[in-house]
């Protein structure tokens, strides 16, 4: 969900003092000190696997947030913001919120009640092994790409920001993560991940208040962008009537359908890397505050992303170019309006605060990809189709080994990317190809009774084969977008928010057509895994206030509120 | 919550933020007594200065609210 960077030229932008590599390296002493600490609490797989299931829901919230929340994120977005104004900020409200409450109201009871361990293993215990088989093998193919492209453009950032070896940078991210997380699990992480989140916001919060000093308000960055670009690059929802009328070539319904019900909904609600740190809750009233209190959140990402993206745009004294004109030109690109903004106000200490929070960001998220890796490696491969008898112990010891072997394997996939660069391009794809029709598989598996093991295989299958389909017939013929995202003026993103739809609504078809051909299960094996068997323990004996519908409304009201505001 | 044993995550928090938040406060009472050639915009606010007393200031309560033996979670 994150624009490419690929930028490889230019001097440094950024030089530290002695006092930021101070900050740097102490960060880099307290998060290993932290998985030093949390060893011994790491020896059964329930501790290592799942932190115990005792994290509140304030940690399991910041966390799930923490771990979406990479360094890509953060530079990704900022560019985004400079180069589509404030229509970025669709992935952190629609694209975000809605799926969060959903999560949390919706499937997390259906989640928590079956202790199921990883989503592949919720889909063995609704649609059976080939369900889990198909879904657990494409998530850690998906998730070790991810994290090996990702440890590549943080490398590459941290060159072109600092000056730093590209070896050097992914060697020393790369094996401090494995070190906590192998010592430490999920435990580890998620505490790493709580620490990381309070320094992105640490390292990141003085860009948009000295900015907004700056451009003299909100209403001064608004005159200022009216005259360096346009007054459309300040609203959200009024310039996507017509593909055309907007930088972004999308239409509403691509962000409402595409982005609100589809991408967003499948990665927060089934995409393990985030809902992994929710299952780690208590309780289940827990695992449902979890996703409200980092929608919470959510919405004020905002804050520190887009808003010094649209800052850039109102005060930097330079254009900034896309990626292909940068490299021509010698210029700067949209994806370094972060750091650019960074280094005009940041002096000394602030700076290494503000490195740091990119580190930070960038740890949080591989470390969130490693930790996903290995429990659905060991979990639902390893265990599942390899050795489906061994000790406790021995999956502990795999969980560690794996954690080694997948940051290996994260580094052989980032120099792999160093050859081929044009494989960034395809994590978009990727993400559509996996995660859309997964959702449809799991929503109708959580919510129709009927659903087979056979609908919910060939579904998933089907979503998945339509998805690569419908990208490789865009990549053969080029005029097919006109199908795929019904104008021939869509881009890149639109056409991935409308694969994704149609790869989802093609899952849920196939799947509701084989279910109503084949036998379903008896309700007796449904129990605590679909809505209308199983029983939602009721919440009464707590007060409104610590009840997680109220808290929905309210970050509901929030978000309904925010994109008036911006309309 | 806690770590397991008895150190809780906001006290790591706490040190992070307090020892961030004197590096910052000192380089920025540094740089008050001697004015760096280059400044940054925005210089006249001194934005090291306060902002390095507040991750001080917010640092040492949480050291102090989930100091080992308090009992806190």
């Amino acid at each position: 969900m994150t624009p490419v960077l690929a930028f490889a030229r230019a001097p440094r932008l950024v030089h530290l003092s002695q006092i930021d590599l101070v900050i740097i390296i102490f960060y880099f002493a307290l998060v290993l000190a932290i998985g030093f600490y949390l060893k011994e609490q790491a020896n059964t797989g329930e501790d290592f696997f799942m932190a115990g299931r005792e994290m509140t829901a304030w940690i399991a919230g910041l966390s799930f947030l923490s771990a979406n929340l990479g360094s890509l994120e953060l530079m990704g977005w900022a560019g985004a913001s400079y180069q589509y104004g404030i229509l970025a900020a669709h992935w952190y409200w629609i694209g975000a919120i809605p799926a969060m409450l959903f999560l949390a109201l919706v499937m997390m009871p259906f989640y928590y009640i079956s202790k199921t361990h990883s989503v592949p293993g919720y889909l063995k215990l609704r649609f059976g092994e080939p369900a889990r088989a198909l879904s657990s093998i494409s998530f850690a193919f998906m998730t070790v790409l991810m994290s090996g492209i990702n440890m590549y453009s943080m490398a590459l950032v941290l060159k072109i920001i600092l000056g730093w070896d590209i070896n050097f940078s992914i060697l020393v991210s790369s094996v401090t993560v494995a070190i906590y997380v192998a010592l430490g699990g999920l435990r580890s992480a998620i505490f790493n991940e709580v620490l990381q989140f309070i320094l992105i916001w640490a390292g990141a919060l003085l860009i948009p208040i000295l900015g907004l000093i700056e451009a003299g308000g909100w209403s001064g960055l608004k005159a200022r962008i009216a005259v360096n670009a346009s007054s459309e690059y300040t609203h959200l929802w009024s310039t996507l009537g017509r593909f055309q009328d907007n930088p972004m070539g999308i239409h509403w319904t691509g962000i409402v359908f595409g982005l609100g019900a589809v991408i967003s909904m499948g990665y927060w609600t089934t995409d393990f890397l985030v809902v992994q740190r929710v299952l780690s809750s208590k309780d289940l009233r827990a695992a449902k505050m979890a996703p409200i209190i980092g929608a919470g959140f959510k919405m004020m990402v905002p804050f520190i992303v887009i808003l010094p993206g649209l800052l850039g745009l109102a005060v930097l004294p330079i254009k900034l170019v896309g990626e292909t004109q940068a490299v021509a030109t010698g210029g700067h690109s949209y994806n370094e309006v972060l750091p650019l903004m960074l280094a005009r106000y940041c002096g000394p200490g602030l700076l290494g605060l503000g490195i740091t929070a990119l580190i930070a960001g960038f740890m949080s998220g591989m470390a969130g990809n490693v930790s996903a890796f290995t429990t659905v490696w060991t979990y639902d491969i390893y265990r599942a189709l390899i050795r489906k008898d061994a000790s406790d112990h021995h999956y502990v010891s795999m969980g560690r080994w794996s954690t080694v072997i997948g940051v290996a394997i994260s580094i052989g996939t980032a120099y792999l990317v160093m050859d081929f660069k044009s494989i960034m391009d395809y994590v978009q794809a990727l993400f559509s190809f996996f995660i859309a029709p997964l959702f449809a598989c799991v929503l109708l598996g959580m919510l129709w009774k009927r659903a087979t093991a056979a609908g919910g295989f060939w579904g998933l299958l089907s979503g998945t084969l339509a998805s690569v389909g419908m990208w490789a017939w865009v990549k053969v013929d080029p005029s097919a977008l006109r199908y795929v995202a019904l104008s021939p003026y869509a881009r890149d993103m639109a056409e991935n928010m409308y694969r994704a739809l149609w790869s989802c609504l093609t899952c849920a078809t196939v799947t509701v057509v084989i279910s109503l051909l084949t036998k379903p299960k008896p309700e007796s094996e449904l129990k605590g895994l679909v809505y209308g068997a199983t029983e939602i323990p009721s919440e009464t004996y707590v007060s409104t206030l610590h009840r997680p519908w109220f808290w929905a409304v309210v970050v509901g009201i929030a978000f309904v509120v925010v994109n008036i505001i911006f309309w | 919550m806690k770590a397991g044993g008895s150190l809780s995550i906001w006290l790591f928090i706490g040190i992070s933020l307090l020892v961030n938040g004197l590096l910052i406060f000192g380089s920025g009472i540094y740089e008050l007594i001697h004015p760096p050639v280059k400044q940054v915009v925005l210089y006249n606010l001194h934005a090291n200065v306060w902002w390095g007393g507040l991750l001080t200031a917010l640092g040492a309560f949480y050291c102090i609210h989930f100091a080992p033996g308090k009992g806190r979670v």
